[in-house]
């Protein structure tokens, strides 16, 4: 296979990981480390440095839309970026340092929890008493429900902050956007509304990946031949799925790619077991 | 104009947009460069061998540029997507600060502080 060949099929490959990623609200990313490794046989390295990339452009790529929505907080955001990013350095150092099975195994165990929220219930956000904390942090909005404007308080900061943390460090070693776990801490920890987790989440992601990029980039995990079709394809699908996103009915389509991400995480798991 | 939440998530959303633009423009001419340049077997991405010193910093990606290198003008492009989301803290700091949000604006300029070390001064 020469290389425009190669470039194009994988320009296509991340294009449609990319369209799928955005209809089911998993993100791209999470498919692309597999994409890449059981497919195209690429080493995990590469194959998270690119993957890295992609996750920054549809994060940057998607805000626009989001900030129309007007849901997203960005004192919520900006706190919480402590959290993420001190975490990515953390996990970015450590992917340079533990070995390829073992970023394997933790890749197929986020997989399959990935799949698993995604296929959960949210729950509404229950309100508590307000945490101090949260008033003293201005952690609160608004947010248009039923023709009224409902105020929000930010709870169990010191769960949510944690969590956050995690996040940070599961992006920082796999190189995705770990949305799943940011909207873990923002809806379940935090108790904010939905909208507003995963809005916010999205921004996040983009700062939280960049906090990764520069050891990325200076260990020469971002290979430039590998990063360019993948990235531009990511991106394309993305745009592409946030627009069909209106009309799409994705229920169906969600349960099919979590059944796909479980079996990309299955797969995963047994051959960093059995490469060792 | 007043600054307000709701104006800097408006300008961030405009700069976050067209910062990938740009970078996603600039990484499309090196990638279409490169291939125009590279029509032989592909490179092998089976084993970890790292990338060249010359990309792996500032300088030699500006003098690979300068020759009309493919590889360094897609890591100019890469460093651009990299660069948006930092310019989006950068952003948050100066609207904070006109908002007399103290709190925030130190917050900000923490998170600042903590992605300048990584692409920086980090390794």
């Amino acid at each position: 296979m020469n290389e425009l060949w190669f470039a194009l099929i994988l320009c296509v490959s991340s294009m449609i990981a990319g369209l799928l990623g955005a209809l089911s609200g998993l993100g791209g990313g999470v498919v692309i480390v597999p994409l890449l490794t059981i497919a195209f046989h690429v080493d995990i390295h590469y194959a998270i440095g690119a993957s890295l990339v992609s996750v920054i452009a549809t994060s940057s790529g998607a805000a626009a839309a989001y900030v129309r929505e007007g849901f997203s907080n960005i004192r919520v955001g900006m706190f919480l970026e402590i959290a993420t990013t001190l975490g990515a350095l953390f996990g970015a150092w450590l992917t340079t340092r533990i070995p390829t099975h073992a970023i394997g195994i933790v890749f197929g165990v986020v997989l399959l929890y990935s799949a698993w929220a995604s296929l959960k219930q949210r729950h509404g956000a229950v309100t508590e008493n307000p945490d101090p904390l949260a008033l003293r942090l201005k952690l609160k909005g608004t947010l248009p429900e039923d023709d009224e404007i409902r105020t929000y308080v930010a709870q169990r900061i010191p769960a949510g902050f944690g969590l956050m943390t995690l996040a940070g460090a599961l992006s920082g070693l796999l190189g995705i956007g770990s949305g799943a776990v940011k909207v873990l801490a923002m809806d379940q920890a935090m108790r904010l509304p939905f909208k507003v987790s995963t809005t916010t989440s999205n921004f996040m992601i983009g700062v939280t990946a960049a906090a990764s990029a520069g050891l990325y980039w200076r260990s020469g995990y971002m290979a430039p031949s590998l990063v360019m079709p993948v990235m531009l394809g990511v991106l394309i699908g993305s745009l592409m799925g946030s627009r069909l996103l209106v009309k799409a009915e994705v229920r169906t389509l969600k349960r099919v790619f979590s059944l796909v991400i479980v079996a990309l995480g299955v797969e995963m798991i047994v051959s960093s077991l059995t490469r060792k | 104009m007043q600054w307000t939440d709701k104006r800097i998530e408006t300008l961030v959303g405009i700069m976050l947009r067209t910062g990938v633009t740009i970078a996603a423009t600039v990484v499309l001419a090196g990638g279409v460069l490169f291939l125009a340049q590279n029509r032989g077997p592909r490179a092998n991405f089976h084993q970890f061998h790292g990338e060249p010193p010359q990309l792996l910093s500032l300088s030699g990606i500006a003098h690979g540029v300068a020759t009309g290198d493919a590889r360094s003008i897609i890591m100019l492009g890469i460093l651009l997507l990299i660069a948006t989301p930092v310019a989006r803290v950068g952003m948050c700091i100066l609207g904070f600060a006109e908002e007399r949000d103290k709190l925030y604006a130190a917050i900000s300029s923490f998170v600042m502080a903590i992605l300048l070390y990584s692409l920086i001064f980090h390794k």
